[in-house]
């Protein structure tokens, strides 16, 4: 493949960036906005082509003869060089020395990342230019700055999907970092988004901490960043183009085992790696304890939330497992540990979004919750479970839970706008008046509750077979969850849009958004219903091989799990139909379910105090046991020292400035005795 | 003979066909045209450095003249750098020599800078002590013509004085120097002393080491062969100093790296490797501590040459490749970044007459672009990333480390701290024209042309130069190639 498209589509938007953030200012408000947009329609329709070109056009660098999809390295250029090349006598290359390279990575997930990338992105450019202004259309402030930022942002989450090496994947999650944090704290006069947008990033960067442990360790025992190097073999007879292999992955954990590595704490080494970089991906996928930095990042503005904390940067951290999945199969210690930990994140987060009153925090915890079904998917994927089923299952539920969770932030993002609060206390009824919004916020949450044609069903339900065919316990566990799921986003919806007539407040009567705001819903509502019938299974499997023989429409229908389906479709009816009981209209049953259970309601209610805990440990122990200390070493010894440096510097500057008098005879005798001095000395320390 | 061996000095020889022309065009045009001498020797410099550019991938390690004279393709990379730099400092100097009391003597001035530059590509070309003597000695007397060029000026005949005394001090130090190793060896081709060399230390070897090590310092100032330093950059014409302070320097450390690794390299530990370390710590402290208290741009940048000098002799150390292709990318980013400083400094004092740190307070205001021009430079000299400057400590310093011996750990440690004492110089120039209040005494004007594009040329180094990662990687590739067959 030529890789001028590639180029491309990463250098769009980051021109685009420069242009809008440099010479923003200059232009109109519209223009910006219709730059931003435009740009990213390019880069859209650049990435789909690559995407089916990479999927379908049966190119040998991308499909062998039995049909595997293979890793195709488009391009790759060296940044920085460690250590050299070691090349033998006749010039070929022994063993590649260590360097960092910048490059593209085509493979089945790269590629269909980048179709969800910039699809959603483009939906947020568009709905963007409706929902950053007032009811009369005015523009508000920074304008420009939001789309330069959305830009930016959408550069380094396909930066960082296609990275051929963990180093520059950790560059552009980084950049990841800092792009969703210009973006939360987008209204930064608002105190609370100020908060919000330091707490996202310290967490994140907090988490990073071990990421980045985890690849020094991995690199220093391995000797390479390289992803091809970690879990594929060269294709033999082509450049550039490597298939997924488990024969690496043992290699590498051979290197472990025979490199005389310590057993630390009772995991090997590369246990250890691997639990550190998924702690990088629990801070950016928002897992449980590491979560508590999401529900405040919906102080960002809508479509913010939609693009970068549902439907993509939140799953990188599932990203980065599904990428060295071969490895984490290696340790599957380090893969229990990411089922434990998302199937705790799922019931908890789940249970939170049961109790909370503010419709875009349901969503978040909606979306901690979905994310943790990726993970424990992930999680129980053996190769010897139906050809681990559980990866293919989490990056169709990452696809179409893009789609469904996009739509759902965009149509809270138009209630919001229309309503003017975030309370939904304050909606109720709504749907007479937003009639377009009602229906594809309808079908978001029958997709996400996982009712049958909906995408969410299939994808959820091979999350199930997959959790299924590794352990019941955990079965039993993810279908309440499942459950949970149809009830609380019911609850919402009925909230939202039923239980009584709406109060209209303020001139003028909630209605539906202009265009640009509209179509964005309406096409992912569509894309909420038939992307559930995409073939995952022969288009994204973890080595590339396809798990099925035929290819259709209607492939996922027929490789259902009858038993595993009916079980879930049957929770998800009971969770909607006790919705409807509760909250189809209004009636005192809620009120007294919650004096029924006042604990429970209180730790839901109040996300069982998690912040309340990181509070009393940073506050209490954190500050005054290990800050306050090393803030006195600071203050006294480290910038005592330096203040000493700098006044010795000082006088020895201030006693020696005689030395060079203008006088050019000294000058000769400094030279001479100098060199005769340089001569002595050193003859008298050899010899 | 055989005659085919000089095509080896094809780039000596389009250096002299260049300063020919020059040379013929100022003599016998008329003297109404004299005025473009400037950018006749700008054009035809510009074609022979972009030839020498596309040379330079083909050229393989040839020797002609019975050995006295190599040439390699890491010969040829050094030499484009110095090139790029020249052609910066010309473009740079078209104004200066414009004014009416230097135009009568405007061919002088570009005749004796092709003549400089040509003894400094013997210099890095000779593998013969005589052939470098002859390169060393005309590289260094013309500059004192140059250093004298201000006629008027008490300052820039002080200061041609000066250089042209201590030129000659050092050049009969270096010759003692060479005597004893003559005596000691009975040659003076680098590569029958390195034979004859191994494993003996004497007296008299060892003070041979350090005459020869006086020499070459007084080219790189080295403390404590720097003192003239101040005083000629402070006094020659900018122009010029930028000249003495980028190219002649350059040009002296790589010749000193292969003398060193390519005469000495045999009796490195048991002689020169304590020299060169007490040399590097010297040079690199003193120059700051004295750069501190400057308060003359122009003197401020000697001292703060100074000190580079002693960062540049670490990629010595190594005496590896990496060491090579760092020392000579340490010498191309020090080009585009000095010379930055050089070309404000120049548009300055060109324009207003004044060099002192004082009158630059709150340039920013009525000069915002020079400025920011001058902020690079300073941040890239200093090695804050992600400027140019940054990457060629950080590789200087790794290929030092890679030594790994406990004495380097500390070196290198020392190299740090001055770093970060380094930084509080080049700040204060940063603080007096952004943060004072103070009005300027600078007044706002538009720079000439040829000024202004050496600067973007410079920035444009300083900002990419790091970045680029192929520039580095290509100096490693040659070196890596030459260091194998033992010729550069």
């Amino acid at each position: 493949m030529e890789s001028t498209m590639p180029i491309l589509i990463l250098a769009l938007p980051l021109l685009t960036f420069l242009v809008l953030g440099l010479l923003g200012k200059y232009m109109k408000h519209g223009t910006a906005g219709a730059i931003g947009t435009a740009s990213m329609g390019v880069t859209l329709t650049l990435a789909y082509i690559t995407a089916f070109t990479y999927f379908f056009s049966g190119s040998p660098a991308f499909i062998n003869t039995v049909g595997e999809r293979l890793q195709s390295v488009i391009f790759n250029v060296t940044w920085l060089q460690f250590t050299p090349d070691v090349f033998d006598a006749a010039g070929n290359l022994v063993k590649a020395g260590l360097a960092i390279k910048l490059g593209f990575l085509l493979d089945p997930i790269s590629a269909m990342m980048l179709v969800v990338i910039t699809t959603i992105s483009f939906m947020v450019h568009l709905y963007s230019n409706g929902y950053m202004r007032d009811h009369d259309g005015t523009p508000e402030r920074g304008f420009q700055r939001f789309f330069a930022y959305l830009s930016l942002f959408s550069f380094s989450m396909l930066g960082l999907v296609v990275a051929t090496n963990i180093f520059q994947m950790y560059i552009f999650w980084e950049l990841v970092g800092a792009s969703s944090y210009l973006l939360i704290g987008f209204y930064f006069t608002k105190p609370s988004a100020v908060s919000a947008s330091k707490k996202a990033f310290i967490v994140t960067r907090f988490a990073d901490l071990g990421f980045l442990i985890g690849i020094l360790v991995l690199s220093f025992y391995t000797g390479t960043f390289n992803f091809t190097d970690l879990t594929s073999t060269a294709v033999e007879g082509m450049t550039d183009t490597y298939q997924v292999n488990i024969g690496t992955a043992e290699w590498i954990k051979n290197i472990f085992a025979t490199s005389a590595a310590p057993i630390f704490m009772g995991g090997s080494v590369m246990t250890w790696a691997l639990v550190l970089i998924f702690m990088g991906g629990m801070g950016k996928s928002a897992m449980m304890p590491l979560h508590i930095w999401l529900p405040d990042a919906m102080e960002g503005p809508t479509p913010v939330s939609a693009l970068i904390h549902a439907a993509t940067m939140v799953v990188a951290g599932v990203y980065l497992v599904a990428r060295l999945f071969p490895l984490y199969l290696m340790e599957t210690t380090a893969l229990d540990i990411v089922t434990v930990v998302g199937a705790l994140t799922a019931l908890y987060a789940a249970m939170v979004a049961c109790a909370q009153l503010d419709i875009k925090r349901v969503l978040a915890f909606s979306t901690i919750s979905q994310i943790a079904f990726m993970m424990v998917s992930l999680g129980v994927a053996r190769p010897e479970h139906h050809h681990a089923v559980g990866y293919m299952a989490s990056m169709f539920h990452l696809f179409t839970h893009a789609m469904f969770k996009a739509l759902l932030f965009l149509g809270a993002g138009a209630i919001i706008h229309a309503v003017g609060t975030n309370d939904y206390t304050g909606m109720h009824g709504l749907r007479k008046y937003m009639p377009i919004t009602h229906v594809t916020f309808l079908i978001g949450c029958l997709a996400i509750a996982g009712i049958i044609p909906f995408a969410g069903f299939f994808s959820k339900d091979e999350i199930l077979t997959a959790v299924f065919s590794h352990s019941l316990y955990w079965y039993l566990w993810m279908s309440i969850v499942a459950g949970l799921t149809a009830f609380y986003m019911f609850r919402l919806y009925f909230l939202i849009f039923w239980w009584k007539d709406h109060k209209v407040t303020g001139h003028h009567a909630p209605k539906d958004q202009p265009w640009t705001m509209t179509l964005p819903l309406v096409f992912l509502a569509i894309m909420s219903v038939i992307s559930g019938f995409f073939p995952f299974g022969d288009l994204v499997t973890w080595n590339g091989h396809p798990m099925y023989k035929s290819m259709s429409v209607l492939t996922n229908l027929e490789q259902l799990n009858w038993f595993v389906a009916s079980v879930s479709l049957v929770t998800a009816l009971l969770g909607i139909g006790l919705a409807w009981i509760m909250y189809k209209n209004e009636n005192p049953l809620p009120s007294r379910m919650r004096q029924f259970m006042p604990k429970l309601w209180d730790w839901c209610r109040n996300r069982f105090y998690f912040d309340e805990l990181y509070m009393f440990i940073t506050h209490k122990i954190i500050f005054n046991g290990i800050c306050r200390p090393i803030a006195w070493f600071d203050r006294h010894i480290i910038d005592g020292s330096m203040d000493g440096l700098a006044s010795i510097t000082n006088k020895a500057s201030e006693s020696i400035k005689g030395l060079q008098s203008g006088n050019v005879q000294q000058y000769v005798l400094a030279y001479v005795a100098g060199a005769i001095l340089l001569g002595l000395i050193t003859a008298l320390c050899v010899l | 003979m055989d005659y085919s061996q000089f095509w080896a000095l094809k780039q000596e020889i389009g250096l002299l066909l260049v300063f020919l022309l020059v040379f013929l065009y100022d003599t016998f045009m008329p003297r109404k045209s004299l005025k473009g001498t400037a950018w006749v020797s700008i054009a035809a410099f510009l074609v022979f450095t972009v030839i020498g550019f596309f040379d330079c991938n083909t050229c393989n390690i040839t020797s002609a003249f019975a050995g006295m004279y190599v040439t390699s393709p890491v010969i040829a990379a050094i030499k484009n750098i110095l090139n790029v730099g020249v052609l910066i400092v010309l473009l740079q100097s078209v104004k200066w020599t414009s004014t009416e009391e230097i135009s009568v003597r405007r061919g002088e001035f570009y005749e004796l800078l092709f003549v400089t530059l040509f003894g400094m590509y013997l210099m890095i070309s000779s593998r013969h002590f005589l052939l470098f003597i002859i390169g060393l000695e005309s590289a260094s007397l013309p500059l004192a013509a140059m250093v004298a060029f201000d006629k008027k000026r008490y300052e820039s005949h002080e200061a041609a004085i000066k250089y042209i005394l201590t030129a000659v001090v050092s050049s009969a130090v270096f010759m003692l120097g060479l005597s004893f190793v003559y005596g000691l060896t009975g040659s003076l081709y680098f590569s029958e002393i390195y034979g004859v060399l191994s494993s003996q230390s004497s007296m008299m070897l060892v003070l041979a080491l350090a005459f020869v090590m006086a020499g070459i310092g007084f080219k790189l100032s080295l403390v404590p062969f720097h003192l003239w330093t101040a005083d000629v950059y402070q006094g020659a014409p900018t122009n010029v100093t930028s000249y003495l302070s980028v190219i002649s320097k350059g040009a002296a450390a790589f010749a000193f790296l292969v003398i060193l690794v390519q005469a000495f390299g045999q009796v490195y530990s048991q002689v020169w490797e304590w020299m060169l370390y007490a040399l590097i710590i010297l040079t690199i402290t003193i120059g700051n501590l004295f750069a501190m208290r400057q308060r003359n741009m122009k003197r401020f940048l000697a001292f703060s040459s100074v000190s580079q000098a002693g960062y540049i002799m670490l990629g010595i150390i190594g005496m590896n490749a990496t060491g090579m292709a760092s020392l000579m990318y340490y010498v191309l980013v020090y080009v585009f970044s000095n010379l930055a400083a050089f070309g404000v400094i120049g548009a300055i004092e060109n324009n207003t007459g004044l060099v002192s740190m004082d009158d630059y307070k709150g340039l920013y205001k009525t000069n915002p672009r020079l400025s920011v021009a001058m902020m690079l430079a300073m941040f890239s000299l200093a090695g804050i990333p992600p400027f140019a400057g940054f990457f060629s400590k950080f590789f200087i310093f790794t290929s030092a480390i890679q030594q790994g011996s406990i004495a380097i750990y500390i070196l290198v440690l020392i190299a740090l701290i001055n770093t970060i004492i380094s930084l509080y110089y080049y700040l204060l120039v940063v603080k007096a024209m952004f943060i004072s209040q103070d009005d300027c005494k600078v007044g706002t004007f538009r720079s000439s042309c040829p000024e202004r594009l050496a600067l973007w040329v410079t920035v444009g180094g300083i900002l990419l130069l790091g970045i680029a990662s192929p520039v580095y990687n290509y100096l490693l590739t040659i070196s890596e190639g030459t260091v194998m067959a033992f010729m550069y």
